[in-house]
């Protein structure tokens, strides 16, 4: 038996390897340097990302697969390395003062985070199912051990024990899901064959395949957080660290979309009737019950997981509609979520001080009035949140609802806005806190440092500026969807 | 190349609020008297507009065009016509007026205040001059924000955050159906025709099948009834006018609640003519139920904002009612009516917001003769309330009787009912009128309040002069609204005789 090196390029694969050095770097730095080094973890980290982003400009353009077809290496797989990029950057600046305060600004945490996002890039790069499910557990295990990250404190093991739990019930859903696949397509899990070789046999491979298509979605509908897979979401984004919550939010998510969306897209067009009805109640279920149950929260970081969930239902409906539109959308809502949800993360770790002593929303009360920026910053974000112009929240909603209405889902734009509705109702409760009730006790000082100040002018500025001017973004994300076909 | 004004109209409030940020918030007169002179030079900005414009044709004047987001068929395209010219006029002139209000009146957070009312003046601007689907629906949703602010902020501490919220949901509610029906619109138009685009004018006369028309217009219509408000959506009017700080209330009685008027005028009617002729008895009655329903309510408020906010139920119900009876008379007055309102309402709740800023209490029962103690208050207040009742030389009987005059020509049970709504109004005004100014001094402490100041003589003394000259000489406001009135007319009159598919809907608009 002779082993075939198969043909490959590295730089395909750059920006993951720019990731995973940069990572092992500041383990070894951790492992190998006194204690007074730490500190320059936070920068060490931007620098491996800049250098990631700056890889994957490089690359933007290319189309084709690399690794004896493994991964794709196309705009579209480019634009989401963009958006965990920015996700992970904005996650990195955000957590030095954060961890202080625990004693814990450690090196794994960083390079854990980095690592994370090489899994999050390889989820989006797949080609191949087996290459997907690489892609998740090395993401998912990162993301397991930094929610768990605070080990002295209950609800953050709580946290990290239900997500591991949960995420290898799902990763189980899934790997399922593909083996039966693999036995409907007669041996083969590359996703660009799998549609041919499915009608090749449908009358024998059809249940079978929605049989997969379903397990598919439990999979992903639980990394996703989509209801009624979304059970662990509230517990473990409230007990994990702030900034990994935040992480968890926008990236997990992001990545899992991608996923999701390569899979169905790519894989069975043909069989768009099936799982477009199921992603359709899967869509409506999970913004209703995000939403409703947003309304009673009272701890922010409660009330934000379940609006997290609330907006993968919107996210959703990019999937349902699946036309060009709702993937360009899907797109476009990633990187305005990204943006808009890290910084109303960004106010709370501000807001928590001492070890999240002020977490709760009526600790928000008469912010507006004495922290005036901070305040601007953390309504426009709730408004951006509930999609209410000019911001990107609204641009994202208006295209991911538009392209249902061109998909003939009237009704689910109908459900849709009426859930942005609802979910008015519990953003502009923090502004009315903020704004129309009188400081319930002294606050104390908030301290601004660099790298949240450097977070919060950054996604306010983006959220304003994609929302205004959406239309060069809207172009690039129409390139990175030219890849699927069948749209 | 002209200059852009529209733009500039738009978007000056938005640097006065950038130099805003500059300035010392201690500093409360520096704040109020930039922000009079940003309003100010908004309003001589305005003016090249009034005396610009071309009133011999319909067409849209000094338009802007520049493509937004091309991909999209998203423009930034803004324009004036007859219908608009009116309504960004009664803006700007305005505005000054409620800064000057806001003098003594606003002590907290003046800063905030002033970059709330500067935001809202920028979204109203944009809602009456654009011309394309995207962009009004973005200033229409941008401009809810200041005005929850102004409503939640500095309301009244009791009930503000529950009016300013009901404010919020009640708008929003309408107006994203509406948005569901623009994207449907947008869609049905781009496979018609084959180009996509939120162009309006482009819009108007596309064959749209009646089955479709029929729920867009209850779409649209909705968002605007809401605004308007029509009964009986007009629920959150009372909260949000009686919580509303005194500037709060004038704007949204004399501005805000005219862009639903105006959104029928503008959209509903031209976008879908023939469900507009459906509709003429659902929206007259309803109208009318609105009138008279908003007058009996009125008479029974023991609170004057309520009672304010109640009448103004009435008032825009004779609105709705002239221009749904698609005759030049109705719809001129209407307009005129739609201006009107903002006067004479908008004068109402500075007259009650200065008796208040004395009293502390806007009780009708808490008063009586403040005629002896403020002569010149009871003139002014007599001459708005007269203005209201619309009594001949005053501007409202030019407004009610060119709308009776239309809904009697289209349909004489309508203008009927709807003329006794004249009536109650005079019984509720002067009743209250009589209640608050008239006869002996009940309460001993309104012995000894203080006549109005020159600021406050100031404010009104414009209000006044348009009460009477559109009372005397309607024409010159009249004239500008003639052509676009006789071309959108003609519109709809060719629009009722041309055929529509009546089955014929395509897949996906119902489910």
């Amino acid at each position: 038996m002779t082993l075939m090196i198969p043909h490959f390029h590295l730089d395909s694969i750059g920006p993951e390897l720019i990731l995973s050095l940069t990572a092992i770097i500041i383990l070894l730095v951790d492992a190998l340097s006194p204690r007074g080094r730490k500190a320059f973890f936070p920068h060490l980290s931007l620098l491996g990302l800049a250098a990631a982003a700056f890889q994957t400009y490089l690359l933007w353009g290319s189309q084709g697969t690399d690794f004896a077809r493994m991964i794709y290496v196309d705009n579209f797989t480019l634009f989401f390395y963009l958006i965990f990029i920015l996700g992970t950057a904005l996650t990195v600046l955000l957590s030095r003062l954060y961890l202080e305060q625990y004693g814990k600004n450690l090196g794994e945490y960083y390079a854990l985070l980095l690592f994370a996002t090489v899994g999050m890039m390889l989820m989006a790069a797949s080609a191949h199912l087996i290459m997907l499910f690489l892609g998740l557990e090395v993401m998912s295990i990162a993301v397991y051990v930094l929610a768990g990250l605070f080990r002295e404190d209950v609800r953050s093991n709580e946290a990290s024990l239900k997500y591991l739990i949960l995420g290898s019930f799902s990763s189980a859903f899934l790997l399922f899901g593909m083996a039966f696949l693999y036995g409907a397509a007669g041996g083969t899990l590359y996703l660009d064959e799998l549609p041919r070789v499915l009608a090749g046999h449908a009358a024998f491979a059809q249940p079978m395949t929605l049989l997969a298509i379903a397990l598919l979605i439990v999979g992903f509908g639980f990394k996703v957080a989509a209801v009624p897979f979304h059970m662990w979401t509230p517990d473990v984004y409230e007990g994990a660290p702030t900034s990994i919550t935040a992480f968890m939010a926008v990236g997990v998510k992001a990545a899992a979309f991608a996923a999701f969306a390569r899979v169905f897209f790519l894989a069975f067009p043909a069989m768009k009737m099936d799982w477009n009805m199921l992603l359709w109640v899967l869509a409506v279920a999970t913004m209703t019950l995000g939403n409703v149950t947003a309304l009673t929260q009272t701890n922010i970081k409660r009330m934000l997981a379940y609006s997290s969930i609330a907006h993968a239902g919107y996210l959703l409906v990019g999937l349902v509609a699946a036309n060009q539109l709702g993937a360009v959308s899907l797109l476009y809502y990633l990187l305005a979520y990204t943006l808009m949800n890290l910084g109303a993360f960004g106010v709370v770790i501000l807001v928590g001080r001492q070890k999240d002593s002020y977490l709760n929303i009526y600790d928000y009360s008469g912010l507006g009035f004495q922290y005036p920026a901070l305040g601007a910053a953390m309504a426009l974000f709730m408004f951006a949140l509930a999609g209410i112009p000019p911001t990107a929240g609204f641009v994202g909603k208006f295209y991911l609802f538009s392209a249902a209405v061109q998909a003939g889902y009237i009704w689910l734009a109908i459900i849709g806005v009426m859930n942005s509705l609802i979910s008015v109702f519990y953003y502009l409760r923090i502004t009315v806190l903020m704004y129309m009730r009188p400081a319930e006790a002294d606050l104390g000082p908030v301290t601004f440092s660099p790298g949240p100040t450097a977070v919060l002018t950054a996604t306010a500025v983006g959220v304003l500026l994609i929302g205004i001017f959406p239309g060069s973004l809207y172009d690039l994300a129409v390139k990175a969807v030219k890849i699927f076909p069948g749209l | 190349m002209q200059l852009p004004i529209l733009s500039i109209l738009v978007f000056f409030p938005l640097l006065g609020i950038v130099l805003l940020l500059f300035l010392d918030q201690k500093n409360h007169k520096v704040l109020k008297s930039f922000t009079f002179a940003v309003a100010l030079l908004e309003f001589l900005l305005s003016l090249p507009l009034w005396f610009g414009f071309n009133s011999s044709t319909a067409a849209m004047q000094f338009v802007e065009h520049h493509d937004w987001i091309p991909s999209y068929g998203i423009s930034y395209y803004l324009g004036v016509d007859g219908f608009s010219l009116l309504l960004i006029m009664l803006t700007t002139f305005l505005t000054p007026m409620c800064v000057l209000a806001t003098w003594t009146d606003i002590q907290t957070h003046v800063k905030e205040f002033m970059i709330c009312l500067l935001a809202l003046m920028s979204g109203m601007l944009g809602v009456f001059a654009s011309l394309d689907l995207f962009l009004f629906y973005v200033f229409w949703e941008v401009m809810l924000i200041p005005m929850y602010l102004l409503i939640g902020v500095w309301g009244n501490p009791a009930r503000r955050v529950y009016a300013a919220i009901k404010f919020f949901l009640f708008t929003m509610f309408g107006s994203l159906l509406m948005l569901v029906a623009i994207l449907v619109l947008y869609f049905h138009y781009g496979k018609t025709t084959g180009v996509y685009t939120f162009d309006l004018l482009k819009m108007y006369g596309l064959d749209i099948p009646f089955n479709m028309q029929y729920w867009m217009f209850l779409a649209f219509g909705l968002a605007f009834a809401i605004k308007v408000p029509m009964f009986p959506f007009h629920t959150w009017l009372p909260d949000a006018h009686t919580e509303a700080p005194t500037v709060g209330s004038v704007i949204l009685a004399a501005v805000l609640l005219k862009m639903g008027t105006y959104g029928f005028l503008r959209f509903n009617m031209p976008l879908f003519p023939q469900a507009a002729y459906y509709f003429v008895p659902l929206f007259s009655i309803l109208a009318i139920i609105g009138i008279v329903y908003g007058a009996l309510v009125s008479m029974m408020q023991k609170d004057l904002k309520r009672l304010i906010a109640f009448s103004s139920v009435s008032h825009l119900g004779f609105v709705m009612l002239g221009l749904f009876t698609f005759t030049v008379a109705g719809i001129q007055g209407g307009i005129i009516q739609m201006i009107n309102h903002g006067l004479s309402t908008g004068a109402l709740f500075l007259v009650v917001g200065m008796i208040y800023e004395r009293r502390h209490t806007r009780m009708i029962a808490d008063f009586g003769g403040l005629a002896t103690p403020m002569p010149i208050y009871a003139t002014i207040f007599m001459i708005v309330t007269l203005s209201s009742i619309a009594v001949p030389g005053t501007n409202g009987f030019v407004g009610e009787f060119l709308i009776l005059l239309g809904a009697f020509k289209s349909n004489l049970v309508y203008g009927t009912i709807a003329a006794t709504g004249v009536i109650f109004s005079a019984c509720y005004m002067l009743w209250m009128f009589q209640r608050v100014v008239w006869g002996q001094v009940t309460n001993e402490k309104n012995r000894d309040l203080q006549d109005l100041s020159l600021r406050e003589i100031a404010i009104f003394a414009p209000l006044l002069l348009f009460i009477i000259w559109i009372g005397v000489y309607p024409s010159t406001f009249l004239n500008k609204t003639k052509a676009t009135t006789d071309n959108f007319l003609a519109m709809m009159e060719k629009a009722k005789t041309t055929q529509v598919a009546q089955t014929d809907v395509p897949k996906g608009v119902t489910p």
